[in-house]
């Protein structure tokens, strides 16, 4: 079941057909899915003491009714190590179309970049797709396929089929993916979406950054049902 | 929400449908001789041990028997109700048999949905569904379902006769029915049921698939699917799922008619024919991407039961052929081990003196063109009794001076005493149809293209993956 708060940012999100990252951020932490820690700012002393809190390197992104695709617009930076940084950061951000605020969030460190995403397919209903992660995921396509709900063996069997999977298990000396938790993160996603079947369109979750034993989600979003 | 598995009133129904005893045809012409409903009525009294009864409302005779003008006037039980009359006229003649308590129907007739009368099919969905009355179709030519009834409406002397077997064949479309039945047909493989469900109102994929999980006729189950309908895809795989038989499917329409701008990553990677694709995988169904996997896939799994793991042997009296099937097998993945040494020397002293020195014992095993019978038998046989080998592929070809017609039969009594998987390769011409044959009627699948071979062990290995 889902909850009355996810219900409710659901419901509040219906205006603009998506859920604002935030929000969308916050439902995946209630469901004990790993998200960065984050919080949102609408001045730039705010954007300060949070950033504080949270502990720099931070990364500051626009939230806009008018923009889905951040990046595209410039509405990400990245690698936010002082107060001065961040203010120049939030002077830029609040130059875009539809300002409401910034999401200042924890600086992951790098590590292996997947997108785990789902769509409601018309004749099977909910599906869940992993691949590689990044901007690039459409032209590689390497990714695959499975109906939620997700079972462990579901995962590695998707794991499998990814042209890249030797990027997961380690390549050239590299640390692995954990799998355990990356299993972890794909059922819990996969229950998840059975219960937002009459909400959603698609979700992304890309990227999902994998390093050591996390795998955080550093960016969600929720297209709803049209 | 799970659908339960079909209770035994739901089963009697079914029954009713493939096995009736008597049959109505319902629409038939005094006049036409060609009419679609004469033809189904002149068949089934020729070739079917049914009792048939015409029904039109004007009456008369037809060959010599009386025409009734209503299903409520014939003097018997009827099982099965062939209704051949315009769409406007369905409704009243659906709710005379249910009147009658006939057990079930099939609607020939067109002019529903697919002529933009969405309204006609709803009143026909919603009155059989309140009396709990199985039908096929409408725009569907039915079943041909031996040795009990046929209502394709294809005289008989236009179409091959269909051999009885033990795999059920569902289609939306009848023209691809027709056709797949006379290629498995051409490939010696019968049929236990073949089934059009047209615009599939009411008896649609999933609930046919569970009848044949039951249906001691069927041991293979295989579908041409259009498409599913909303969320039916998944009823479909929960069925699949408690599916204890091999489940083979063909999708067409595999491309998108045309892209709508999607906002993710997701919805645009996530194509409808890739999801189709995965999810039938993840259940354990067997994808065709075309009629000729359809076909060898089919033969294959009527013939077999126990999967392989897909290490196979090429024994043949061709180089060319050996190295063609190697290219085929690696392709799909299939390994195409080397025997050791020790092995190859031993099979090298099983063969005969003639060819020892000449003979190319790697994989594949290459007999050469003056291989004899025996030498085709010892290989084979030493082949299986080796633990790097599940399934042999022999690539015959007959005009081979040392090969008699016999090899079929004697391959195929090895392969019955080993308990081993063998598929053969045979060209399709009358003048090998012993050979053919030798295969066929001891129950080993026989190929006509080198390909078709490879896929025939692709299915049973695929089949263990499930």
């Amino acid at each position: 079941m889902l909850s009355r708060k996810t219900q409710a940012l659901l419901e509040a999100a219906k205006g603009h057909g998506w859920v604002f990252e935030p929000d969308a951020k916050a439902m995946l932490k209630e469901r004990g899915l790993p998200v960065p820690c984050f919080a949102t700012a609408a001045t730039r002393d705010e954007a300060r003491s949070k950033a504080h809190k949270i502990g720099y390197p931070v990364v500051a992104k626009v939230v806009s009714p008018l923009i889905v695709h951040k990046s595209d617009v410039g509405g990400v930076v990245v690698g936010i190590r002082t107060d001065h940084e961040l203010d120049a950061a939030f002077s830029r951000l609040a130059g875009l179309d539809g300002f409401e605020g910034v999401l200042v969030e924890e600086m992951l460190p790098g590590g292996v970049e997947l997108i785990v995403g789902a769509t409601i397919d018309l004749q099977f209903g909910p599906v869940i797709l992993l691949g590689l992660g990044g901007t690039s995921v459409e032209i590689y396509k390497d990714t695959a396929l499975r109906l939620a709900p997700l079972e462990p063996k579901d995962v590695l069997s998707m794991v499998g089929e990814l042209k890249a999977h030797p990027l997961l298990e380690g390549y050239r000396g590299a640390e692995p993916v954990d799998m355990t938790e990356l299993t972890r993160v794909l059922v819990l996603f996969s229950r998840f979406v059975m219960e937002l079947e009459g909400w959603i369109e698609s979700i992304d979750l890309n990227p999902v950054v994998c390093r050591g034993s996390r795998c955080t989600i550093a960016d969600a979003r929720i297209m709803l049902a049209k | 929400m799970r659908r339960q598995t079909l209770n035994e009133k739901a089963l009697e129904r079914y029954r009713a449908l493939f096995e009736p005893k008597s049959m109505a045809v319902i629409g038939v012409s005094t006049r036409n001789d060609r009419h679609p409903a004469n033809v189904i009525f002149n068949k089934n009294r020729l070739h079917y041990p049914i009792e048939v009864y015409a029904v039109n409302p004007s009456k008369g005779r037809l060959q010599g028997e009386p025409v009734y003008a209503s299903v409520s006037e014939i003097p018997g039980k009827v099982d099965l109700a062939v209704i051949v009359v315009r769409a406007e006229q369905v409704r009243q003649v659906l709710a005379d048999c249910i009147e009658a308590r006939v057990g079930a129907g099939v609607i020939i007739s067109g002019g529903f949905a697919e002529a933009g009368r969405s309204d006609l099919q709803e009143e026909i969905a919603a009155l059989a569904r309140e009396a709990d009355f199985p039908f096929l179709g409408p725009n569907c030519i039915g079943m041909f379902s031996p040795p009990f009834v046929d209502t394709n409406f294809i005289a008989a002397e236009r179409i091959v006769s269909p051999s009885p077997g033990n795999i059920a064949l569902v289609c939306q479309s009848g023209g691809i029915l027709v056709d797949l039945m006379i290629k498995l047909t051409g490939e010696g493989t019968g049929l236990s049921r073949a089934v059009s469900i047209g615009n599939k109102v009411l008896i649609r994929e999933p609930d046919l698939l569970d009848y044949f999980i039951h249906d001691d006729r069927t041991r293979v189950i295989a579908f041409y699917v259009e498409g599913f309908g909303r969320g039916e895809g998944r009823t479909f795989l929960e069925a699949a799922a408690r599916c204890p038989k091999p489940i083979v499917v063909l999708k067409s329409g595999k491309s998108p008619l045309g892209t709508t701008a999607v906002s993710s990553h997701t919805a645009s990677l996530a194509g409808d024919y890739r999801v189709f694709s995965a999810a039938l995988a993840q259940f354990g169904v067997l994808e065709a991407k075309n009629e000729t996997e359809l076909v060898n896939f089919c033969e294959s799994l009527s013939r077999y039961r126990a999967p392989i793991k897909g290490n196979i042997a090429i024994v043949t009296g061709s180089g060319g052929h050996g190295v063609l099937a190697v290219d085929l097998c690696s392709a799909l993945r299939l390994s195409v081990p080397t025997l050791p040494v020790e092995a190859q020397g031993e099979l090298r002293s099983r063969i005969s003196p003639s060819i020892q020195a000449i003979a190319s014992l790697k994989n594949p095993f290459d007999l050469t063109g003056s291989a004899t019978d025996e030498d085709f038998a010892a290989a084979v046989a030493y082949l299986w009794s080796r633990p790097e080998i599940d399934c042999v592929i022999a690539l015959l070809l007959p005009y081979m001076p040392g090969i008699s017609m016999d090899l079929g039969a004697r391959l195929s009594f090895v392969a019955k005493q080993m308990d081993k998987m063998l598929v053969a390769y045979v060209p399709h011409v009358e003048k090998y149809q012993i050979l053919t044959e030798g295969f066929e009627l001891n129950g080993v699948p026989v190929a006509h293209s080198v390909e078709g071979a490879v896929l025939m062990a692709e299915a049973m290995r695929r089949w263990g993956r499930c």
